[in-house]
């Protein structure tokens, strides 16, 4: 309701309410250390929109892995605030972060973080257990034959190569339909060929399910293909730019 | 909760494939194994005494005398007013013989009606189960216990010599309802009918015998019998009525389970450290994955539910099987002590099975629990950053829910919490001290590295460098090895010593109920085969009845059980003009000829302590119902190992002699000299022959089974050691797996590393042993030292046994545990790394 009010009229409101989905606004965080106060992110004010896809560039250390943690609502901010979904999840508690993030939220790491003890299939349908989805298999086994993994739903992830597990990772991030799906160097860990077929996989995906991508990434390249680039210098906002 | 459910369920389904669930679940088998086994084996054995409560008098109350008893028809006579049954027995100890085999025996002749309570048992053949029988054996007949029997060697339906009389065996005697439970391993019983008994002629006046009246009725006349009883029976009669029986029993018993209870508690308190030190690397393993379910939407309460359920459903598992393992076991148990227990064990109690479940709930979540709510508080940003950690536990949370959970355990198992501060604080000593010897060897060993080849130092180097786990390692084992070389290797060796520590010529017979006039012609024999003739001690009972003038039944003062027996029963009293051999005076004075004026006592100090006596005390005696006071005059230290007759009270000739007793000796006689022996008793056949090297054999036997017992208990410490190191290896896995990669990547071969890996710990092993032997070493030094009062030989053979054993059993151990490790491809493990 927030966002109605920044954007004045009454339609505004509606259209806005619809498409502005991740909001961040002064967003710090601060973390102590031997040398003394350390500022990670200074005062970062961002806004996305429903489909919309973001690419979060900058050099190691530049905060984006932190800033996408507080996006996502896995981290907290210092100071500012952070609505996903129409919700201010700054002011919510851990498990009610958590509730947020089952219902709103898909991830892709870059070290794919699949639970090894879980076929290919069941790591699909986690998401889907831990909401108590009716028909999680059935569902999971969609998400996976729309990686074109349906073949491999029985096997488990060390009988997977790099790129496989990273379209499981994929179709586990989609399964429940989420409005933003963040992503973390997503290609990071594979060869570059398997890399650009996963990122095809991922945009197509996205672009489908009209997703809100926010991708982290330090491959230029990989970034150009988002509408947007948002780049990050020391914890601070260097640029925000829409992309061609 | 269906959710947490099935999601605990499925997740419990995965993860056993991985190590820790394994362990936890071992470790929770063995604890409650050890526990259910020694409580299945204790509550059928005290179930087996309690069924036998009502029938251990064989009546409802006994009235025992060392003498005839004088008022038999006084005391029948009111019985029979009163409605009551009546029977009687007189029981002694005596030799049997067949050709060159002598058994002692305890003899007992029973009148009719005997047993007025439960039932004799008797088989017909050696072989057969004992049936119940009303009947008894008729004059000329006996029932024999089967050890008779076998030692005997003679066979059913033959006959045999009591004394001057022949009696055909005409049955096995299995069981009758007060024949007590040690003394009847090393004398077993004849039954006889009572009225054979004078023709033995084993019985002369003054004879060691105990005569008793048997009543059994309903209960309140028991009860005005009882009373009546009390007051017209004489001093040196005894009662006995089941409650107080039953007490002492129960006593016995109850010191009995609390012991291997305590020693169940040394494999709890290991098998609580392989679960902590496992569910710690559990934890370890599982941040990531809940890292991820929690970024994917997992609640902390449902991360608690989930971890909770798996743990409570790992425990019920372990229970269950634990529980399996411990009935199977009790058997075993019930084997090796089976000449201290019951012949026929009820079956055991379910309850137990509930005991086992509880140690399992309260043990895997004490000690499992502290690492796994850090789980809780993983942070969600650890998918994206592995180095995030949850905030440690408070100290007090870590340590307090492992020490309510063992002093929880413990309180189930003993019910005494005193007992088990102490039992907490001993093994914590004990764990310090191995930990701090563990430490030491730890760095002595850190500089031997050098001395052997690649894999020598690869080894010997990884105990140093993995040094805490090391220390934890010994420890643990060197724990449970003290125990089994103590009770092994260290008994036997005292044994030996206390045997060796034994004067060549010291007593091997006793010889006991020696009538005066049978002195000349005894004498005359062993001279004849040059045996040395030994000193006769007269001897004759007595009941103390008073202290000081005051009754004993008056005095206020709280009395041991020893000291209990020196007041309620009769005592054996000697009358000598020189102090004996083997005594020492260490208060007051020994009489001489010129200070014979008056009756005076001297006292040994195990007599005096227990009654708290000091010197000129006066002591009343009813001797045969002669009054005889006496002051103490003398306290002697007497020595007891030295096998000479001696005596807690000897008074001064003069004052007992005109009271009718007998004589007892002990001589030493080489086998040549035992047909001799063969001839005493043939010849005066009253005369009770006691093979002492015979008894020691016997109580050898019995304490060998015992310690048996013990050992096989702390087989299950040792297996819980074997716990704790397969949960340490398990925590150092994934760092042996990379290290054991690089090393075959630089060319070291499978057989090289795998050599690496038994000198490792073999090498623990041997260092566990070592301390185990010494602390054994230490202990048997203490008993021979303080208890025994014998010197104690070091022997070198305590520790190549501890040392051998030790390094064979770990090494063995850790080379089956880590083999995957070393022959696992080596490029696998670096990728994964």
């Amino acid at each position: 309701m927030k966002l109605a009010k920044v954007n004045g009229t009454h339609s505004a409101l509606v259209e806005r309410t619809v498409v502005t989905v991740l909001e961040a606004r002064k967003v710090s965080k601060q973390v102590s250390s031997p040398e003394g106060v350390l500022t990670i992110l200074h005062d970062i004010s961002i806004a996305m929109n429903r489909g919309d896809s973001i690419a979060v560039v900058g050099a190691s250390g530049a905060g984006k892995s932190t800033l996408l943690a507080i996006l996502a609502g896995l981290d907290t901010p210092s100071s500012g605030q952070v609505w996903l979904d129409g919700q201010e999840i700054t002011g919510l508690d851990e498990d009610g972060r958590a509730a947020v993030r089952s219902r709103s939220v898909g991830f892709v790491f870059q070290a794919f973080h699949l639970v090894q003890s879980l076929t290919a299939l069941e790591n699909v349908m986690l998401p889907l257990e831990l909401t108590a989805v009716l028909g999680a298999k059935d569902k999971a086994r969609a998400a996976l034959v729309a990686v074109g993994l349906g073949a491999r739903a029985d096997h488990y992830p060390s009988q997977l190569s790099g790129g496989e597990q990273q379209r499981v990772a994929i179709a586990r991030a989609f399964v429940n339909k989420p409005v933003v799906l963040f992503a973390d160097e997503p290609t990071g860990n594979l060869d570059s060929a398997t890399g650009a077929k996963i990122a095809d996989l991922l945009f197509s995906l996205n672009e489908a399910a009209h997703t809100t991508l926010v991708l982290v990434t330090h491959d230029r390249s990989l970034a150009q293909r988002c509408k947007r680039l948002i780049e990050l210098d020391s914890g601070c906002l260097l640029s925000d730019s829409r992309l061609p | 909760m269906t959710t947490t459910v099935i999601f605990a369920l499925k997740a419990l389904g995965r993860e056993t494939r991985a190590g820790e669930l394994k362990i936890l679940f071992a470790a929770i088998v063995v604890a409650v194994a050890a526990i259910t086994a020694v409580a299945f084996f204790t509550s059928r054995v005290s179930d087996a005494f309690m069924q036998q409560a009502d029938e251990v008098l064989a009546a409802d109350l006994r009235l025992e005398s060392g003498r005839p008893l004088d008022g038999n028809n006084r005391y029948t006579g009111q019985a029979q007013r009163l409605g009551l049954r009546v029977a009687h027995t007189v029981s002694f100890s005596t030799v049997l013989f067949n050709g060159e085999n002598s058994q002692l025996t305890n003899i007992v002749g029973v009148s009719d009606r005997y047993p007025l309570r439960g039932v004799l048992r008797i088989a017909t053949d050696l072989e057969g189960v004992g049936v119940p029988t009303t009947t008894l054996p008729q004059p000329g007949e006996a029932w024999a216990d089967i050890r008779i029997l076998s030692q005997l060697r003679v066979p059913l339906g033959a006959s045999i010599h009591v004394g001057s009389l022949s009696v055909k065996i005409t049955r096995v005697l299995a069981y009758r309802p007060d024949q007590g439970a040690m003394f009847s391993v090393l004398a077993p019983t004849l039954l006889l009918a009572e009225n054979d008994i004078p023709n033995t002629h084993l019985l002369l006046e003054g004879s060691r015998a105990t005569w008793t009246l048997l009543y059994a009725g309903a209960a309140p006349e028991i009860s005005e019998f009882k009373a009546w009883l009390r007051n017209n029976k004489s001093a040196a009669e005894r009662l006995v009525v089941v409650s107080e029986s039953n007490a002492q029993l129960q006593k016995t018993l109850e010191s009995s389970t609390r012991f291997l209870q305590l020693t169940s508690l040394s494999t709890l308190l290991l098998a609580a450290i392989a679960i902590a030190l496992t569910a710690r690397r559990y934890s370890q393993r599982q941040m990531s994955t809940i890292a991820l379910m929690k970024s994917l939407g997992a609640s902390q309460w449902f991360v608690l539910r989930v971890t909770a359920l798996q743990l409570f459903m790992t425990a019920f598992a372990g229970a269950a099987v634990g529980i399996g393992f411990g009935w199977v076991a009790q058997n075993a148990l019930v084997w090796l002590l089976q000449d201290l227990i019951p012949n026929s064990m009820p079956s055991a109690r379910v309850a137990i099975a509930g005991l086992g479940l509880a140690v399992a709930l309260i043990t895997l979540p004490g000690f499992a629990l502290p690492p796994l709510l850090r789980l809780r508080n993983t942070p969600p940003a650890r998918v994206l950053r592995q180095t995030m950690e949850p905030a440690p536990l408070s100290n007090v949370a870590n340590y307090s829910l492992p020490l309510l959970a063992f002093s929880g355990v413990s309180y189930l198992l003993v019910r005494d919490w005193m007992l088990i501060g102490y039992a907490l604080c001993g093994l914590l000593i004990v764990a310090v001290v191995f930990g701090l010897a563990g430490a030491l060897v730890v760095r002595v060993t850190a500089g031997v590295r050098g001395v052997a080849g690649v894999a020598w130092r690869y080894g010997i180097s990884n105990i140093g460098r993995r040094g805490g786990e090391s220390i934890v390692h010994i420890a643990a084992f060197g724990l449970g090895f003290t125990a089994l070389l103590l009770l092994s290797v260290v008994r036997g060796e005292l044994l030996n010593d206390w045997q060796h520590s034994l004067p060549s010529d010291t007593p091997n017979h006793f010889l006991f109920n020696i009538s005066e006039i049978q002195i000349k012609p005894l004498n005359q024999l062993l001279a004849s085969s040059r045996i040395v003739l030994p000193t006769y001690m007269p001897w004759v009972r007595a009941r103390l009845v008073a202290i000081n003038g005051v009754a004993m039944q008056k005095r206020p003062r709280e009395l041991t059980e020893r000291g209990r027996a020196f007041v309620e029963r009769e005592q054996n009293l000697s009358w000598s003009l020189k102090l004996p051999q083997d005594n020492q005076v260490t208060a007051g004075e020994w009489w001489n000829e010129h200070s014979l004026s008056f009756p005076q006592v001297s006292v040994a100090t195990e007599f005096k302590d227990e009654l708290g006596l000091q010197l000129n005390d006066v002591l009343t005696f009813d001797v045969a119902g002669e009054i005889v006071n006496a002051p103490v005059t003398s306290i002697r230290k007497v020595r007891w190992d030295g096998f000479r007759p001696n005596f807690f009270l000897v008074f001064p000739p003069g004052v007992l002699d005109a009271m009718t007793g007998t004589f007892v000796t002990s001589l030493y006689v080489g086998q040549e000299g035992r047909k001799t022996l063969s001839q005493v008793a043939r010849s005066f056949p009253n005369i009770t022959v006691l093979d002492v090297g015979k008894i020691i054999d016997q109580i050898r036997v019995l304490m060998e089974r015992a310690a048996l017992a013990v050992q096989y208990v702390f087989v299950f410490t040792v297996l819980a050691g074997v716990m704790v190191l397969l949960s340490a290896l398990e925590g150092s896995r994934d760092a042996r797996l990379y290290e054991a990669a690089i090393v075959r990547a630089l060319g070291a071969s499978r057989r090289t590393l795998l050599t690496a890996v038994a000198v490792e710990f073999s090498v623990i092993g041997a260092l566990a042993g070592l301390l185990a032997s010494s602390a054994a070493a230490v202990a048997g030094w203490l008993i021979a030292t303080r208890l025994l009062g014998i010197a104690y030989h070091f022997s070198g053979t305590l520790w190549i046994y501890g040392a051998g054993g030790g390094g064979l059993v770990v090494g063995l151990i850790g080379l089956l545990a880590t083999r995957s490790v070393v022959s696992s491809p080596p490029s696998m493990a670096l990728r994964d790394h």
